[in-house]
């Protein structure tokens, strides 16, 4: 292990180790701690400037209550539900058998095609604004949620490639034509050989393509617009100029509108990290 | 001369072409009609003068001429180059990070995690934070500055100093990112190596530098491969931040495009696209290094 390990250094080095460790997080997460302690003051805190004492009382609740209830936080909550998970079933599956055909067949050009996958994958969104809104209006679905999924499916279709691609190649290629010589038809191979070995995959991807939707925000405002379809990235800055000026509220909002990617990393942290870090070790 | 007759159907002959690209076809339908096509394009929109509605005029590669006495466009450019140097930052601050946390202590796997969530923050909201954090009054920067008796700074209200506030704030999750590649490519070096070193009397720089480092390499591609991207790709930062402002002065291509093509300043389409086009040729270039790199790897693997 590198570094040294702490306990095989003396006890002095080991206690100041335990007291730095939490100080460099709370360093790290100050601009966030400081946003979360801003959502539970009450207003009147901000008019008289005590910004960082004590808070006058403890308004969590009537904060956070006024996002859910006074707002359109919940229903822009709901549409980034109602964009993120068709994409992330969407996404999954093509790539899926994108990534079976890729990695399990030897077939002219498909190397070519598989750094086209990737190589799409890292184009700037800005190439691909103009046409792809032109699209989206013609095919009328400018300002749908169908619109952004879409989009995202396909977008996300190039990173999902190389991911289920790379992941397939390392699968124990044996079985497959062990089914083979046994008869057993192509596409029950991909459902009853490859599919069940690759759920590890399918759950990594999910959690990283959640995230990624969630949080988009460019494709948000360039295909959609108002509270309707709107996803929470694009309507928290509405929500910010109904409350314009009004930190505890703006605080507070900003982060309901974090807690869903936040939740699912804390709860699938193994798959999450698995999957932003394949490739990382050889 | 016996030719034995093939009584299989066309389609039992060939199934090992047909079948992987009926598996492809989904998949790269969807891919050629939102991201091949839309590519192809808007090199073609950028060859007109069109405001999104009416029809569009041919002007040639006018959009581009006028591209080159665009003040607002070179400053774009500058700051896209700021973007890039600075952000690199995250890759060297990420590994510190992870030197720092690759021990065994109580409770040191929350610790990583907690490290690593601004990560999993929507850039928007990491815009906000930091916007609040900046703030001149209430923000906790100024704070901070006042108590150790420092003067107060406007960091996104000055423009000498917006785009390098936002460039901090974007490095706060990129770093969270390359620190969690570096922890698992740490996870895996060679302990007999880490060993053989000691004995050869390596130790801490000179260790990094000779044994641990090289064992990091692929780590260090994609944080590389993901850094770059993300510098060119910054946008809603900008947005969410300083809007392009103060005067202009936080803007790069991506949100000087965006702000052309699709925003109160004019639904200039065609001048949008070649802002876009250069943006891409820029970009392709790091994508060629990339995808030649991952070639090499893919050759050496089959062989």
């Amino acid at each position: 292990m590198f570094p040294k390990p702490i306990e095989k250094r003396s006890r002095a080095a080991q206690i100041s180790y335990q007291t730095l460790v939490p100080i460099a997080l709370i360093i790290w997460l100050l601009p966030l701690i400081a946003v979360a302690m801003f959502s539970i003051r009450p207003l009147t805190d901000f008019t008289t400037g005590n910004y960082w004492g004590l808070p006058s009382s403890f308004d969590f609740f009537s904060n956070y209550g006024k996002v859910f209830l006074e707002s359109d936080m919940p229903k822009y909550m709901w549409n980034s539900v109602l964009i993120t998970v068709p994409t992330v079933i969407g996404a999954v599956a093509l790539s899926a058998m994108t990534g079976f055909a890729l990695g399990i067949y030897k077939f002219r050009g498909n190397l070519v095609i598989f750094f086209m996958f990737i190589a799409g994958n890292f184009v700037p969104f800005q190439i691909l604004m103009v046409p792809v809104r032109e699209l989206t209006v013609s095919a009328g679905l400018y300002d749908t949620k169908m619109g952004l999924v879409m989009f995202h499916i396909a977008f996300q279709t190039g990173f999902c490639t190389l991911f289920m691609r790379n992941f397939i190649r390392a699968l124990p290629f044996e079985l497959i034509e062990a089914a083979r010589v046994e008869g057993v038809k192509e596409w029950r191979i991909f459902w009853f050989v490859v599919l069940p070995l690759m759920r590890p995959a399918l759950a990594a991807l999910a959690v990283l393509i959640f995230t990624f939707i969630w949080n988009d925000y460019f494709w948000a405002i360039v295909l959609t617009q108002g509270p309707d379809s709107q996803p929470v990235t694009a309507g928290i800055t509405s929500f910010n100029s109904q409350f314009i000026a009004q930190y505890h509220l703006m605080s507070a909002g900003s982060i309901v509108a974090a807690i869903p990617p936040v939740l699912m990393f804390f709860m699938m942290q193994k798959h999450f990290i698995a999957g932003l870090t394949l490739g990382a070790v050889k | 001369m016996s030719t034995a007759v093939d009584n299989r159907s066309w389609l039992q002959r060939n199934k090992m072409t047909v079948t992987p690209l009926l598996f492809l076809l989904p998949g790269a339908l969807f891919f050629i009609v939102y991201v091949i096509s839309p590519i192809i394009q808007s090199f073609n929109i950028s060859l007109y003068e069109w405001d999104g509605l009416g029809k569009a005029t041919y002007v040639g590669l006018a959009n581009y001429e006028e591209l080159l006495d665009d003040r607002s466009f070179e400053i774009s450019i500058w700051n896209n180059l700021k973007w890039l140097s600075l952000y690199l930052l995250a890759i060297p601050a990420g590994l510190l990070i992870a030197l720092f946390l690759n021990q065994n202590i109580v409770g040191i796997r929350i610790y990583k995690s907690l490290f690593f969530f601004p990560f999993v923050l929507s850039q928007v909201v990491v815009g906000l934070v930091f916007s609040w954090f900046y703030l001149p009054r209430e923000g906790l920067l100024n704070a901070i500055l006042t108590f150790f008796g420092f003067e107060t700074i406007n960091v996104l209200g000055d423009p000498g100093m917006a785009t390098y506030g936002i460039i901090a704030a974007g490095l706060w999750p990129q770093t969270a990112y390359c620190m969690i590649l570096y922890l698992t490519g740490l996870n895996a070096v060679d302990p007999e190596q880490i060993e053989a070193g000691r004995l050869d009397g390596a130790k801490g720089p000179r260790m990094l530098w000779y044994i641990i480092l090289p064992q990091l390499r692929p780590a260090t591609f994609i944080a590389f491969v993901v850094t770059i991207i993300g510098a060119l790709r910054s946008f809603d930062l900008i947005s969410v931040m300083t809007n392009g402002g103060p005067f202009g002065s936080t803007r790069v291509l991506s949100f000087y495009m965006f702000e052309k093509a699709l925003s109160e300043y004019g639904f200039r389409m065609g001048y949008g696209s070649a802002i876009a086009v250069v943006l891409f040729l820029i970009m392709l270039v790091f994508i060629g290094y990339f995808l030649w790199s991952m070639y090499r790897d893919e050759r050496a693997a089959r062989t």
